[in-house]
């Protein structure tokens, strides 16, 4: 309807997101650009080549670390986005108390650590757990700590959007005679979706590209893709890393594709 | 939504699962990053029936750090040569007495008795090289054997110059550029210091350590480099020439050690054994493009390694120096220094 | 501001019922909170203990501490002592560098929000079907690793980059701009690294706008730029508090970036506690820069959620 676009539109807002995309996309394009580089250099172009794929795929090493990633970032966005969601649930839409202010500084202390400090500290506590109690997660350990800084990315956007909903729906669930369960997952659960979503894409973002705390905290064989490429970098980083990323780039959008067909046939 | 999670769990138990026990017949190697040939790897796995792991570090000061702060489950890690004398008083490192080693008769007798590890307890030379700087001399192609093309640069120069973001590469390059000695305490020369780092850095560029990218790309015509490093660069820019300094430049080797709490002690023994075998150690110079310690290693390696200019110096270059850590104060002054130099 | 209640049958003292309810939600609140404050417990406060009790010692010969009591790490923040006389000289160099880092974070919150907004605006307004597609097109880009990415950035904007042969070839400019290693490219790459961090927090928090609230703004005669100032941003505040943290506290601590784009030249905050635990060995004046970092973001956003609180959260 021609009044109901009318209403949304504000002036040169679509131009800006246009925008937005094409810059956020422009470096993408480069970074598979170069992966086909026959040149060395991550920097210089000279001519086509798949030289880089066929490398990647007998590297071992880099395979290894991107799995690696792949992994705790799953895991630290599930279980991160998850604890974030009761998180903040609990602490929104009630009356600002002082529990409530003190949940609140707690959930982003992780945020406001600098991380190095945090390594440091969470290194130092798994190596007391190790040689004290003989307790020790082998990858758990990593996962664990990308977990804790997980939450108060997810926790943001999710407590933002709680802030925003109304209570009416609830409430007319609840006169409803719907239980206090049904309630969240068929009525509040559906509305958080956005955040919820929101959360876990920041989560996920923010663990695939942590350095200093995987740094410090993996062990032996648990190289991720960041660590890889950094430890390459005094010794000269070469397009099998850009290789790399196109292949993930590439399978990320083809799983994206599969979630949004089978989310499309679900609806209808 | 349910799915996920039953996944994720999978995935996590899974973790758990792989990470409990080392099993026996492994190897953990802390190395730096892209610096252990894959080819020495396979030889070594078939020849003693041992499974490698590797994993690399960006800095001897990552690796001391996270070792200091209690990771384990390395066997080797690959210090430099301060670095070894570090961890060595710092008890870190296991006395496995690599001169006792059968191999150990190939080690050049240069390598046999350093500071850092004299008579050979602890370590076992993997690479050696040297710090200098390396010039495009399409650029510029006046005498280029001087410190002073990067404190005081002729007039192409300015500009375009990358120094190694490495508080002792120059600082030590800096004093040497004024006569004075290394491991410096006195305030008046790190004064002087200070303000000739200042006004240096008005024509330095960038102090990174990608030194290859910045010189192929085009960003800068000198940089501060390793040997090896500006061989690789080299091959890019056929113009691109080695300096050695006269006043003075610095040598490093970087030394195979084994941790004191490694879980696979007898295997670490043996990869240091065995990267003493001149062929072996020829594999590991092939790769990463640098000098071995091993005498009759030549026949092995590359013969564009062989006759390199970065490689073989000249004969009227000075000796390399090998520099010592230096004790709290002088890093504690040091450290005002490059923070001054950095703010 | 009335705690919600959902009501469950009515009991049949209805004080005492309410007074049940209460107590169940008090009981539901604390156990979804449990996992959180568990967790961040022993990860997030213990860091901080270990950081405060490391910047009150005497740093050890290579790293490390000794378990000397000193509050030399404090004191070297703001002053250098001589070496040997042992007076005090004001020293502002680790202001600046602190200085410089807010700035520069604060520039990128900023930009961030203002391109940010628009785009998240853009994204809440499309068809339903439409905004899950959105979403992920915002956050394709951020799969790929960060440092690859500076790279790549670094290709676009180098002097033998993207952009400068695209100008030259097309004759605009003789020599080619230096836009790389300067405070802007800094910038640039930080807006660039954090851009979701703001479009994703605001736009789930537009997404539940209701429209008409707007129509009500239209009908009462407000031009757009009203209606966008009173009534659109206001209700999307709480997204903008979220991304404004989420951008501004990691763009303090950011290393990568300002050394990858910067050149290296000039310390970021993030390189120079990273330098304490490394080649500076001294792990307590890491603590202590550490510290007061933290209780500056900390004091910082108390202002901020002190400023928002009292314009009042929207309540149902």
């Amino acid at each position: 309807m021609a009044n109901a676009l009318d209403l949304k539109r504000q002036p040169g807002f679509a131009s800006v997101a246009m925008i937005c995309c094409f810059v956020l996309y422009a470096p993408i394009a480069v970074l598979v650009l170069f992966s086909f580089n026959a040149n060395r250099s991550v920097t210089r172009w000279t001519e086509f080549s798949l030289d880089w794929y066929v490398r990647a795929l007998a590297n071992e090493g880099i395979q290894h670390a991107a799995l690696i990633s792949i992994e705790v970032a799953l895991a630290a966005t599930v279980f991160g986005t998850a604890i974030a969601t009761a998180g903040a649930l609990a602490t929104t839409r009630i009356r600002r108390s002082r529990g409530t202010n003190i949940a609140y500084t707690v959930i982003n202390m992780p945020l406001m650590v600098p991380e190095i400090v945090t390594a440091i500290a969470t290194l130092s506590f798994f190596a007391l757990l190790r040689t004290g109690l003989g307790i020790s997660f082998g990858l758990g350990n990593l996962m664990i700590a990308h977990t804790v800084f997980c939450i108060p990315f997810a926790y943001l956007p999710i407590r933002a959007r709680l802030e925003n909903m109304d209570l009416t729906l609830e409430q007319a669930a609840a006169d409803l005679y719907a239980t206090p369960w049904r309630t969240f997952r068929r009525v509040t659960l559906p509305l958080m979706l956005p955040g919820i979503i929101a959360g876990a894409m920041l989560a996920f973002i923010v663990s695939l590209d942590d350095v200093i705390i995987t740094l410090l905290v993996a062990g032996p064989g648990e190289t991720t893709l960041p660590l890889y490429i950094l430890g390459q970098i005094r010794r000269g980083v070469t397009p099998e890393v850009n290789a790399v990323s196109t292949i993930l780039l590439a399978v990320s959008i083809l799983f994206v594709t599969l979630f949004f067909f089978l989310g499309r046939r679900q609806r209808s | 939504m349910t799915r996920l999670f039953t996944t994720a769990a999978a995935l996590v138990g899974l973790a758990f699962a792989a990470g409990q026990a080392f099993a026996a017949g492994e190897l953990h190697i802390y190395n730096w990053g892209n610096y252990t040939s894959p080819e020495l790897i396979e030889k070594f796995e078939k020849a003693h029936d041992v499974k490698v792991t590797i994993d690399g570090y960006d800095s001897n000061e990552t690796m001391l750090a996270k070792i200091k702060a209690g990771a384990a489950g390395y066997d080797i890690v690959v210090p430099g040569d301060y670095m070894v004398q570090i961890m060595v008083s710092e008890g870190l490192l296991a006395e496995t007495n690599p001169s006792a080693m059968a191999n150990y008769k190939n080690v050049e007798a240069r390598w046999k008795d350093v500071y850092w590890d004299p008579g050979r307890k602890y370590s076992v030379p993997w690479q050696w090289g040297t710090t200098s700087f390396g010039v495009n001399t399409a650029v510029y192609d006046g005498d280029i054997d001087t410190l002073a093309i990067l404190f005081d640069p002729p007039e192409v120069l300015k500009g375009r110059i990358n120094m190694l973001n490495d508080i002792n590469d120059v600082i030590n390059a800096g004093l040497r550029y004024l006569g004075h000695p290394r491991c410096n305490k006195d305030k008046a020369q790190l004064k002087e210091l200070s303000q000739l780092l200042l006004s240096a850095k008005q024509h330095w560029r960038t102090m990174d350590y990608s030194t290859i990218e910045k010189l192929t790309s085009g960003d800068v015509d000198v940089s501060q480099n390793w040997n090896g490093a500006s061989m690789r660069a080299r091959k890019q820019i056929p113009t691109l020439k080695y300096a050695y300094p006269r006043e003075g430049f610095t040598g490093w080797m970087d030394n195979v050690a084994v941790l004191k709490n490694a879980p696979n002690t007898e295997n670490a023994k043996l990869f240091q054994d065995f990267i003493m075998d001149p062929e072996n150690a020829a594999l590991i110079s092939n790769f990463a493009r640098y000098a071995n310690g091993v005498a009759g290693s030549d026949k092995f390696m590359d013969p564009e390694m062989t006759a390199a200019p970065e490689i073989i110096m000249p004969a009227n270059a000075p000796a390399p120096e090998f520099v010592p850590p230096c004790d709290k104060e002088v890093v504690d002054l040091y450290n005002k220094v490059w923070t001054n130099l950095k703010k | 501001m009335a705690a919600p209640a959902l009501k469950t049958p009515i009991a049949d003292n209805p004080a005492a019922g309410e007074q049940t309810v209460a107590r169940a939600q008090a009981a539901t609140r604390s156990l979804l909170l449990a996992p959180a404050m568990l967790i961040i417990g022993v990860f997030g406060i213990l860091p901080l203990f270990i950081a405060l009790v490391y910047s009150f010692l005497e740093p050890d010969t290579y790293g490390g501490v000794r378990w000397v009591f000193s509050t030399e790490a404090y004191v070297q923040l703001l002053f250098e002592r001589d070496i040997f006389d042992d007076t005090l000289t004001f020293n502002s160099a680790y202001l600046e560098i602190f200085w410089r880092s807010f700035l520069l974070a604060a520039y990128s919150t900023v930009a961030c929000l203002v391109i940010g907004f628009p785009a998240a605006y853009f994204m809440a307004t499309r068809p339903e079907r439409q905004r899950d597609l959105w979403v992920f097109l915002i956050t394709i880009p951020f799969w790929t690793n960060l440092l690859i990415r500076t790279f790549s950035m670094q290709l676009i904007i180098r002097d033998q980059g993207v952009i400068n042969i695209g100008l030259m070839n097309l004759g605009l400019i003789d020599q080619p701009l230096a836009i790389i290693y300067t405070d802007f490219a800094v910038g640039l790459g930080l807006i660039y690294s954090f851009l979701p961090f703001m479009v994703l927090p605001v736009y789930a928090a537009l997404e539940r706008l209701d429209f008409r609230l707007v129509e009500a703004g239209f009908d009462l005669y407000a031009s757009r730029a009203q209606v966008l100032r009173r009534i659109i941003i206001p209700l999307a505040k709480p997204g903008i508090v979220a991304g404004s943290i989420l951008v501004f506290i990691p763009s303090l601590g950011a290393w990568i970036t300002p050394e990858l784009l910067g050149g290296g030249k000039e310390l970021m905050i993030g390189n120079m506690i990273w330098l304490q635990f490394g080649s500076s060995r001294n792990w307590p004046f890491g603590s202590a820069a550490a510290l007061v970092l933290m209780a500056m973001v900390l004091l910082a956003l108390l202002v901020y959620a002190r400023s928002a609180g009292r314009s009042g959260a929207p309540d149902g």
